[in-house]
């Protein structure tokens, strides 16, 4: 193949996918029967083979489906339909004929790692994977137009392949993809075709429904709390309710009569009751136990001593993330210095389907139904735990009931093998909403100072920031040799803040309590940001300065962040007067990626009644992929990050998580839903971003900045409902 | 022994009779479809309808309904093409999906008495919690199932 006719070539495949686009935007809009689909069961089969399979990523079959396996998990965030539609960029097969199923980790631990890295978090399903799966697309493609081309005789380079067929264009003669995928699959290419650049997409970039929302809502969907195997048992679970604390002793004899119970197992931080027939016998049995625990020191400590101990340690040793200029020489030429404390509480993650695992152990085999964030370290996980080789193992993962998370450490995994193993029994494992909500590892608690140093026009010229905050990496006991400074989720929003101000300081204090800590969806930014953009909006305030123009000129130079600022301000009405006990916030962060701003607009009654009633978003994800899902996750985020600002808190009394159901830990519902619109401007350039977090952290410091707008209270602790904002309340 | 009817079946249960209806129709009955998220008649996900009224089955004792006809979400339309689940297919509106069976089942019934709601309708009356934050979509696809409801 010379050069001059690679490149007719591709001329030609542009040109063509045009069309297939042209196609594609009437199937956005159409019904569901011309998408792709996922199964009810998105696990896949045995060993994460079919015999149709082109390779470890594509089969087609005769009918010229097309099954694509994602490599990473499906917990709502849509990447399992836009890791598909990249492939499909690529492969110029037909939408309609898609179908999705999870990739086998079983399968990557035979084939070398064959599927990489299968987890989902830090929103980077698509920016890690994008450039795999376009290489997976446009190689299957060139052995599909190569399998043709040999069949008939003639150059590949004569050949093209659209909607699923390849045509041999002098003669128009075609082979679907069906007839030609046996022939394909045995061809080796001399050299990987080379991949689309973002100008040349036709697919991606269209806004397509997501491929699981059928069987989303007819029940069909499997999450793995709907796992039933035959001679299934069931086990509800209590582990210390104290967090690090031991089981000492359990007296079982008020089961000896309970109809079905089984078994006690005891683990050494937890008691388990296994019964047959249902898993509310398992839990009614568990609650008639009253186990005694070693809760050690833990067992004495409260939320009020965690928080003087975390202000406290605001003049303790810390360790620097970020230092430009000389702060310490700017601050006493300052014209005015402003300081203040955030404080942001312990959350839990609350994912809407409680931690569960249904455990199959025999002695050379252990099936595992469960919902994982990152499969392939499940696999390994299992393997340490069971005493099995990840090959005796198979992760049949779920749909995921949400995680935001916490599913990336499967803490109920390791429980349900040690019961099956004690019953030799398959077992089905729920932790009841309580036990999943006060043993989640939660979102750390954090106190944030900030000082600023303003010159005689009001702008900052030195800025210091402080986070207490605890370690993540120290509460999973991972270790980051080579790590500079403090943990990144520590200084999240702050170290990478993009205010021009000549010298500033961030450093941070990591201080843990003994309650475990982990990513919550935007880990560090979640909180920072809700601090570090209330604070901004107080040195405006003080400034004499609008919140918007004021962030413009600290922004300035920043074409980017200048863009989403605009657009935000722009599409959210910014500065149009509203009527009196109604008022604007506005925030904005860089977050995975990808930058995110929010106007809330909001009414505060005299009584102090807060309603968000409208709320604008501008995110640029750098690019896009599907529009769709972008906007359903900047909606999703907003409202995840909306019930954290108004409600959310886990406290501590006598070493235990005070809350543990929804009544006591609040969500927002219907009723304190606002109005969201989302409007998405993607700047390109060399990253891509992502977008499952970016809309959670400004929209807690977008309501607080409004409330102050509308009452002139300022809001320096979360959540918001702990805050009397009537008028004339201090 | 109960006798319950689920999606025009009838099922002879031999259960505690205290055993909530969510857990006799999922571990007992084999339909997965209705969820549990908190089991206390907090978050809506369990919702079915009992003789045609919504309720949250975590919170029905099995002896309770005795006699009753029961509808989860298998059997909300035989082929999932009620113009609920038509509407929220349309607007895209599950994300994780776990709560929406509950969301389902409670606006399937809402809008037999309120064919034509407002949003305070919807703010006052749909109180299940979406952890996900699907409540723009949602909206608009009970407004949507409304006018397809009509039509």
């Amino acid at each position: 193949m010379d050069g001059n006719a690679t490149i007719t070539r591709r001329q030609f495949i542009v040109t063509a996918a045009t069309a297939a686009g042209g196609l594609a935007i009437g199937l956005a809009t159409g019904p569901s029967a011309f998408a792709a689909t996922a199964g009810a069961q998105p696990w896949s089969s045995e060993d994460g083979h079919n015999p149709h399979d082109l390779d470890a990523f594509i089969a087609i079959e005769p009918d010229d489906s097309v099954l694509i396996r994602y490599v990473r998990s499906e917990m709502g965030q849509g990447s399992m339909t836009a890791l598909p539609m990249i492939v499909t960029e690529e492969l110029q097969c037909d939408w309609s004929k898609v179908r999705v199923e999870y990739a086998s980790a079983n399968r990557s631990v035979r084939e070398n790692k064959v599927y990489g890295d299968m987890s989902s978090y830090g929103s980077h399903s698509v920016k890690l994977s994008r450039e795999k799966m376009q290489q997976v697309g446009a190689s299957a493609r060139e052995r599909l137009i190569a399998a043709a081309a040999a069949r008939w005789g003639v150059q590949p380079q004569d050949c093209t392949a659209a909607n699923s067929i390849v045509a041999h264009t002098a003669t128009g003669r075609t082979f679907r993809y069906g007839e030609l995928a046996g022939d394909a699959a045995k061809i080796t290419l001399a050299k990987e075709p080379a991949i689309k650049t973002p100008d040349q997409y036709t697919f991606i970039g269209k806004p397509m429904p997501r491929i699981d929302v059928p069987p989303k809502t007819n029940g069909s969907a499997k999450f793995a709390i709907d796992t039933q195997l035959p001679d299934m048992v069931f086990a509800a679970i209590n582990a210390c309710p104290v967090p690090g604390g031991q089981l000492k002793s359990v007296d079982d004899s008020p089961l000896a009569a309970m109809p079905g119970v089984l078994q006690v197992v005891r683990l050494p931080d937890a008691v388990a009751v296994v019964a047959t027939g249902s898993f509310w016998r398992a839990k009614q049995a568990l609650a008639k136990l009253h186990p005694e625990w070693d809760v050690g020191d833990a067992g004495t400590t409260g939320s009020a001593q965690f928080s003087r101990e975390y202000h406290a340690a605001l003049d303790g040793p810390a360790e620097v993330a970020r230092n430009n200029g000389n702060v310490d020489e700017a601050f006493p030429k300052a014209a005015k210095t402003l300081e203040a404390v955030y404080e942001t509480p312990y959350l839990a993650h609350a994912a809407m389907e409680p931690m569960n695992a249904t455990v199959h152990f025999q002695p050379d085999r252990l099936d595992i139904w469960i919902g994982t964030q990152a499969a392939d370290q499940t696999i390994e996980n299992a393997a340490r735990v069971s005493g099995l080789n990840a090959e005796q193992i198979y992760i049949h993962n779920c749909f995921i009931g949400g995680a935001f998370g916490r599913k990336s450490q499967n803490d109920e995994m390791a429980q349900a093998i040690a019961i099956a193993k004690a019953v030799q029994r398959p077992v089905k494992l729920i932790w009841t909403r309580e036990e999943d909500m006060r043993r989640d590892r939660f979102r750390p608690q954090a106190v944030t100072r900030f000082k600023a140093g303003l010159d005689a026009n009001g702008m900052p010229v030195a800025w210091s920031m402080r986070s207490v905050i605890g370690s993540i990496f120290a509460s999973l006991g991972m270790h980051r040799p080579g790590l500079k400074g403090p943990e990144p989720m520590a200084v999240a929003g702050l170290a990478n803040n993009a205010y021009n101000v000549p010298n500033m300081r961030v450093d941070a204090v990591l201080k843990n309590t003994h309650l475990p800590v982990m990513f919550w969806r935007a880990p560090g930014e979640n909180q920072n940001i809700f601090a570090l953009e209330s604070f901004v909006d107080e040195i405006a305030a003080v400034s004499g300065q609008d919140p918007y123009q004021f962030r413009r000129k600290l922004l300035e130079g920043k074409l980017d962040w200048l863009k989403v600022l605009d657009t935000v301000a722009e599409k959210s009405d910014w500065g149009k007067p509203l009527p009196k006990g109604k008022g604007r916030g506005i925030a904005i962060c860089d977050n995975m990626g990808s930058l995110c701003a929010h106007v809330a607009e909001i009414t505060v009654s005299t009584e102090g009644e807060l309603k968000v009633d409208r709320v604008t978003v501008a995110v640029d994800p750098h690019y896009v992929v599907n529009p769709l899902t972008i906007a359903e996750q900047m909606e999703g985020g907003t409202i995840f990050g909306l019930s954290a600002a108004l409600y959310g808190k886990i406290t501590v009394k006598n070493g235990v998580p005070e809350q543990g159901n929804f009544d006591t830990y609040r969500m927002v519902r219907f009723a304190q839903a606002p109005k969201i619109d989302v409007y998405i401007v993607p700047s390109g350039g060399p990253a891509w971003g992502g977008a499952g977090e970016a809309s959670t952290p400004p929209i807690m410091a977008a309501v607080a900045n409004a409330i102050f707008a509308v009452t002139g209270k300022r809001i320096r602790s979360l959540p918001i409902m702990d805050h009397d904002l009537s008028a004339g309340s201090a | 022994m109960v006798t319950i009817t689920v999606n025009g079946t009838q099922h002879q249960l031999d259960i505690e009779p205290d055993t909530p209806l969510l857990w006799a129709l999922r571990d007992v009955v084999g339909l997965t479809g209705t969820k549990y998220g908190c089991g206390i008649a907090q978050c809506g996900a369990c919702t079915v309808h009992i003789n045609g009224q919504p309720m949250r089955s975590c919170s029905v004792p099995i002896a309770n309904v005795d006699g009753a006809s029961i509808t989860t979400i298998e059997g909300l339309s035989p082929d999932g093409k009620h113009p609920v689940q038509q509407a929220w297919i349309a607007e895209d509106v599950p994300q994780c999906g776990y709560c929406q069976s509950g969301q389902i089942m409670a606006v399937a019934a809402f809008l037999k008495d309120r064919p034509s709601p407002t949003d305070a309708d919807i703010d006052a009356n749909i109180t299940n919690i979406c952890r996900c934050g699907t409540y723009e979509r949602m909206r608009r696809a009970i407004h949507r199932a409304a006018d397809l409801m009509k039509a």
